[in-house]
């Protein structure tokens, strides 16, 4: 005897509940994507007007830039020192936490905090703290003259601003960590203990582990958010310098497209990056995923 | 910057909000839309401008909309435009000259004068003012507004504890006292910072070009000079003062601008606009003894007049007759004596015509100890004649060239290249931002 399937057979009321969604999605998403990508293979005057098919002309004057490359180096730079700071950082906070150590009820409470900042006023409020000459930090200057200068010296200024985007992103992974140690059941942590395993080797051994599909996705926020999420620290603290030296992705997008008026080269940059993230995910999904678990 | 911006939106909220509370009278009065650029105070001063203007007479009322910074103007202009939503007047700086005049959507100052009857005099402006905005034939296609040029801040106490009494006029001698200032123990005679500003100022005084055809008001198939000349002997000459401890290298992200390490007398020296005088007034530490004076030239060279730089303003196609008059209205009445003088009295910019400028000497305006020395500014900007090499810079993009340039004087500054290579440098990335320029303008001609 063969059942009746329970199925919509209507398919219009499937699509009308989700058209709202699709809309959304193509208006924000797919529409001006679209848009990028014609405008990357023309040149148009600011004001519009004479438009010019140029083909491939705005992809080959990116990818024979150097300077563009160097831009491309900093990001990889900055994405995965920012990733491993951050989320280095959130896991043993998290674990600090779940561990109930002195106060942890007020840290669990403030350590979100810093996610709720938006991205300028990080950079800001870095800027003024690690400014050479008036900052707090300024006083490493007055042992050692010389030593913290992120206006003149690149690495200084590479060092500012992922920890900038560190800050802001370890109480993300916080949370996300913390969530995931506390779906751990108490029982295998206690069984461990009582196997006469240390803290240290109970982290390792049991409760890492079991968050490692936690750990899998914030790799793959943490890096595609330190791609496209880091414009505004760097727009205030750095500006892209010194000599170029913090000249991120997004940030060179945006100079040769809102202040150069180039939105054509723009465009094409913007395509690249949006690969260059879909290309960085897909391999993440395919060679890290295989080391998670799922239970 | 974003504190400024944040400022500049909040007031701008407000002042579109207070012109639009409605009156008996606002409800028969023509509208018209004004951007503007400037941002802080002295966005409050274009706002209160504005404000003035509705005060002053009951047929038309200026909507005036801060746009927090002068490239964000020129940015949301552009979008503005293309959606046809743009304002009938607007702010646009030097830098923003080239791209409006190839835009082909502006309403041209001489034929909107023209057209609507304006009782402005073209030969009242200063000439530097005048042949910075016009075309190559001469002709105004903006209105000249908000004017500036760039002046040596001096120090009046440090100089005095070396024994001098006045400004260096030359280099050789602003060496001479930097040297001396450092041996009696002041720990930054001169701050500097890697705007491109100053170098053309410096160019321009020195009569010596940016760039071939005129500095681009001849086409725009001009390359950049930078390379070569003036500006690597220069330039060359900082990156030694700097290295020897007589500059300091003052930007935002040390901790203070040059405007900041000048106001707080911790540097005896800067180059910046006429415009922060203001700012330097407002902000200087207690009892600082400090005056203005023209850029210093270089021994054996003969001095031409400096840039104008600051904004002007655009009045764009593609509006009705009725805003077309409020903005006609507008225009004039900001060119009058008294407005022309008003500008000066509450921000460091120069009185743009030589009949206001006249009647504020005559009127003891540049005595009162507040303005001193401001006059100094019309005298380094009307010095001489322009030149083909002192009337301006007229380059397309040329924001991200000044960028480029920046870049390169950073990696020059900190020891990562030679002088000479990193112009070298500069002028190669910069003609190529040239061409490319060109090539979108295909088939434009610069007017």
């Amino acid at each position: 005897m063969s059942g009746k399937r329970v199925t919509f057979d209507r398919h219009w009321l499937a699509l009308l509940l989700i058209l709202p969604q699709m809309l959304l999605v193509f208006v924000f998403f797919y529409w001006p994507t679209g848009e990028a990508l014609f405008w990357a293979f023309t040149l148009e005057p600011p004001f519009g007007g004479d438009m010019q098919w140029v083909g491939w002309q705005n992809f080959i004057t990116v990818m024979e830039d150097p300077l563009y490359w160097n831009s491309v180096r900093r990001s990889v730079v900055f994405a995965l020192s920012s990733t491993a700071i951050a989320m280095g950082i959130g896991m043993l906070l998290a674990l600090f936490v779940d561990r109930e150590l002195p106060g942890y009820r007020g840290f669990r409470f403030v350590f979100f905090w810093p996610y709720a900042v938006a991205a300028p006023a990080v950079g800001l409020a870095f800027r003024f703290i690690f400014a050479p000459d008036a900052g707090f930090v300024s006083a490493i200057n007055q042992w050692f003259p010389g030593l913290w200068n992120p206006a003149l010296d690149g690495v200084d200024a590479m060092i500012l601003i992922t920890l900038a985007n560190a800050w802001s992103m370890v109480a993300y992974n916080f949370i996300f960590f913390l969530a995931g140690l506390q779906s751990i059941p108490r029982s295998l942590v206690e069984a461990g203990a009582m196997d006469g395993s240390g803290v240290l080797r109970r982290m390792r051994d049991i409760q890492l582990p079991l968050i490692a599909p936690t750990v899998f996705f914030l790799i793959v926020i943490n890096v595609t958010d330190s791609f496209v999420n880091s414009f505004g620290i760097v727009d205030i603290t750095t500006g892209g310098g010194p000599a170029r030296a913090t000249d991120l992705m997004v940030f060179k997008i945006y100079s040769d497209g809102f202040k150069g008026k180039d939105y054509s080269l723009a465009a094409a940059q913007s395509i690249i990056l949006m690969g260059l993230v879909v290309l960085l995910t897909f391999f993440q999904f395919k060679y890290v995923e295989r080391r998670v678990h799922y239970t | 910057m974003l504190k400024k911006r944040m400022i500049g939106a909040a007031f701008a909220a407000v002042a579109t909000f207070c012109t639009m509370v409605p009156d008996a009278v606002a409800q028969q009065r023509q509208r018209f839309e004004y951007w503007y650029g400037l941002t802080g105070q002295l966005g409050e001063v274009m706002a209160d401008h504005c404000r003035r203007f509705n005060e002053s007479q009951t047929r038309f009322e200026a909507v005036c909309v801060g746009q927090g910074g002068y490239d964000r103007a020129e940015q949301n202009t552009i979008a503005a435009y293309r959606a046809r939503q743009h304002p009938t007047v607007v702010q646009i700086y030097d830098a923003g000259t080239v791209n409006f005049m190839l835009s082909g959507v502006t309403y041209n100052a001489v034929n909107f004068a023209r057209d609507f009857n304006m009782r402005i005099n073209w030969s009242d402006y200063f000439p530097g003012v005048a042949s910075y905005y016009a075309t190559s034939r001469g002709e105004m296609w903006s209105f000249p507004y908000n004017s500036s040029t760039a002046m040596l801040y001096w120090n009046r106490q440090a100089f005095a504890s070396i024994g001098r009494t006045a400004a260096p006029t030359t280099w050789q001698e602003l060496e001479r006292d930097m040297r001396a200032m450092k041996a009696a123990g002041h720990a930054c005679p001169m701050a500097i910072d890697f705007d491109a500003w100053q170098f053309e100022q410096l160019s321009a005084i020195h009569n010596q070009p940016i760039a071939t055809r005129d500095n681009g008001y001849g086409g725009l198939n001009a390359e950049l000079l930078i390379n070569r000349g003036f500006l690597p002997m220069h330039i060359s000459n900082m990156r030694r003062w700097l290295d020897e401890g007589l500059m300091r290298i003052q930007t935002a992200q040390t901790g203070k601008t040059i405007v900041q390490a000048f106001a707080d007398s911790s540097c005896a020296l800067a180059i910046t606009s006429i415009a922060n005088h203001g700012v330097v007034s407002a902000t200087q530490s207690e009892g600082m003894q400090w005056g203005v004076a023209m850029l210093p030239v270089y021994e054996g060279t003969s001095r031409t007049n400096s840039l104008v730089g600051g904004a002007s303003l655009w009045v764009l196609q593609g509006k009705s007759r009725g805003e077309y008059e409020g903005a006609a209205a507008f225009l004039d009445w900001i060119a009058t004596p008294a407005e022309v003088q008003w500008m000066p009295t509450v921000t460091g910019y120069i009185p743009i015509t030589t009949p206001a400028f006249q009647q504020m000497m005559a009127g003891g305006f540049y005595n009162q100890a507040r303005y001193a020395g401001r006059e100094i500014s019309i005298q380094s900007l009307t010095f001489t004649p322009p030149t083909a090499n002192s009337r301006g810079i007229r380059l397309g993009n040329y924001t991200s060239i000044r960028s480029e340039i920046q870049s390169e004087l950073q990696a020059a500054f900190t020891g990562q290249k030679s002088v000479q290579q990193a112009l070298d440098d500069a002028t190669a990335r910069g003609n190529q931002i040239l061409r490319r320029f060109e090539q979108t303008m295909r088939g434009r001609e610069l007017p």
